[in-house]
């Protein structure tokens, strides 16, 4: 059974700069230290990207997460998959996670599409024989066609958004964690690209994604989660926790769209 | 199925406390798992290297066979030795040392060089340490080819045979890259923190190539009477010359010494000791240091 458990889970992120980072600063320290000196503050500054983190997440949950730019949803996003491990409190994780955070990590450009494909999937959690038998429908949906044989850097940037979309969305996950980021490609690819999104979604156990897009989170989600400065500033419906975060409510536009 | 089996057991494991045991043990293991992983990726780094390049990964082969012939004429003459002798033990050291220098260069540098990958897909540290020894693993495979065009060339004359003790080249063998990968943790870790190691253990490494007996002949200087025998005597307190030693003598046919196997087998267990102690407490942090 998949589930999330984070209990008061804090991360931060120690600020070394060139100075604190080197080795001669900390032997120096020490020796000021000893000399009776007054020493530098040995402190490393830190920045509390998350600070009391408390949410539990069963399978069918559906969470969408907004917040202003830096208010931690990609952070929280790497707590979530274990990239990162709480600096204090705990979490608990169970279920294969499949971080899609950006979208071009793990993708070579001197190699071909083909073999990107594989090492993507490996990546991801899947085996070489799981993946082989996915390149068939990958090569179908992103259009590439022979392109897929080409090394990478031949490829614009459409073409290996395409291409990451393809691999992305052919996974089973049991978590799946998305991070807003999905651009350049052209309108009529990206409703394809929405329907292979819909199905990846409902295949996984969890999703948890981060969008400053009403209309995908709309889509996408059943519940928000809204982050700020690092804290859980409201929790609950979707549509009163977008309604509070946005100071409107993000369905009547949607209503008057469709009656128009 | 059995691979969602293993996925969740990995992160079934996340409920321990970061700084646990079974924690680092589990990031060796979880990481062993993804051999078809690290496995791919050790090979594309090799053929990355070389692609596009008509004899491919072989000009690995070819640039040690290279060296190890345009050094051998020079210093055999300098050391007026016998070239059929001193190329072998040359062409053997240099294939040696080559992927012991690599575990500590590159090891300095693993958790650095990889920072988009650790902190964009969330995998077991220890993949990209496999990946590393396994990359070494496969130039020391192209590389020996050199070591068996020698074999053919110079065959070992007496007192030099291949018996049975030369079989002893596989444990050692396995022993180095035993050893490769607790030196990558180890270095990985502690270079993520403190960027001044990287370029501290290069020049260490380099010093360390001309302290141990590679290109000189440490059995002959120490029979040499004198200060020279004397400080020759000396090389023993380098580790690097038992490593070399376990592996060169048995593939050139030279005979077992125990105090060779003794030495490395007791820095592996003290080494894995604190490789493990280290991947323990600062497993968790290497993705907050990169």
């Amino acid at each position: 059974m998949v589930s999330i458990d984070v209990r008061g889970a804090c991360v931060d992120f120690p600020i070394f700069d060139a100075k604190t980072r080197s080795l001669k600063k900390a032997l120096l320290g020490t020796m000021g230290r000893a000399g009776g000196k007054i020493g530098i503050d040995a402190k490393v500054p830190i920045i509390e990207a998350l600070r009391n983190i408390t949410l539990s997440l069963r399978h069918g949950d559906r969470v969408g997460l907004v917040g202003h730019n830096g208010a931690g949803k990609s952070t929280l996003l790497r707590l979530l998959s274990g990239i990162y491990e709480p600096t204090r409190g705990s979490s608990r994780i169970v279920g294969k996670v499949a971080p899609v955070f950006d979208l071009g990590v793990g993708m070579d450009p001197e190699i071909s599409g083909y073999e990107n494909i594989i090492i993507r999937g490996l990546f991801l959690g899947m085996t070489r024989k799981q993946m082989e038998a996915r390149t068939e429908e990958i090569a179908e949906f992103s259009e590439l066609g022979d392109y897929l044989s080409m090394p990478l850097r031949t490829y614009s940037t459409g073409m290996r958004v395409r291409l990451a979309l393809g691999v992305v969305t052919s996974i089973d996950p049991e978590i799946l964690l998305l991070d807003e980021g999905i651009g350049a490609v052209d309108t009529a690819f990206l409703e394809k690209a929405r329907d292979r999104l819909t199905a990846l979604v409902e295949r996984s156990g969890i999703l948890v994604f981060a969008s400053h897009s009403d209309e995908f989170l709309v889509e996408l989600c059943t519940s928000a989660l809204w982050l700020d400065h690092g804290e859980i500033r409201e929790e609950g419906a979707l549509r009163t926790v977008l309604s509070h975060y946005k100071g409107k409510d993000p369905f009547t536009n949607r209503v008057q769209e469709a009656a128009r | 199925m059995q691979d969602t089996a293993a996925a969740s057991e990995i992160t079934e494991a996340q409920e321990l406390p970061s700084r646990s045991w079974s924690r680092a043990v589990g990031d060796l293991t979880a990481g062993w798992r993804q051999r078809p992983l690290w496995g791919h990726l050790g090979w594309q780094d090799i053929k990355q290297g070389y692609r596009r390049s008509v004899i491919g990964p072989f000009w690995i082969t070819i640039s040690l066979a290279v060296q190890a012939i345009g050094m051998g004429i020079l210093y055999a003459a300098l050391f007026g030795q016998e070239l059929h002798d001193f190329l072998p033990y040359l062409a053997v050291g240099l294939i040696i040392w080559q992927f012991m220098a690599a575990c500590i260069n590159d090891g300095a540098e693993v958790f650095i060089r990889n920072e988009g990958l650790i902190k964009h897909l969330p995998a077991p540290l220890s993949v990209h340490i496999f990946r590393l020894v396994w990359r070494q693993l496969l130039f020391f495979g192209h590389n020996v080819l050199v070591w068996v065009a020698l074999m053919l060339i110079f065959p070992p004359q007496a007192p030099r045979a291949f018996g049975w003790s030369s079989l002893l080249a596989f444990p050692a063998l396995a022993l180095i890259v035993l050893n490769g990968v607790w030196v990558a943790v180890l270095i990985g870790i502690v270079a993520t923190r403190y960027r001044d190691v990287p370029p501290v253990s290069a020049s260490i490494v380099t010093l360390m190539f001309f302290m141990t007996p590679i290109v000189w002949d440490y059995e002959q200087l120490r029979s040499t009477p004198g200060t020279v025998g004397e400080r020759a005597r000396l090389a023993e307190l380098n580790p690097f010359l038992h490593y070399v030693e376990i592996l060169r003598r048995p593939m050139i046919g030279e005979s077992f010494e125990l105090r060779h196997w003794v030495v490395t087998l007791a820095i592996t267990v003290v080494g894995w000791a604190v490789a493990l102690l280290v991947l323990r407490n600062y497993r968790a942090r290497v993705s907050y240091w990169v």
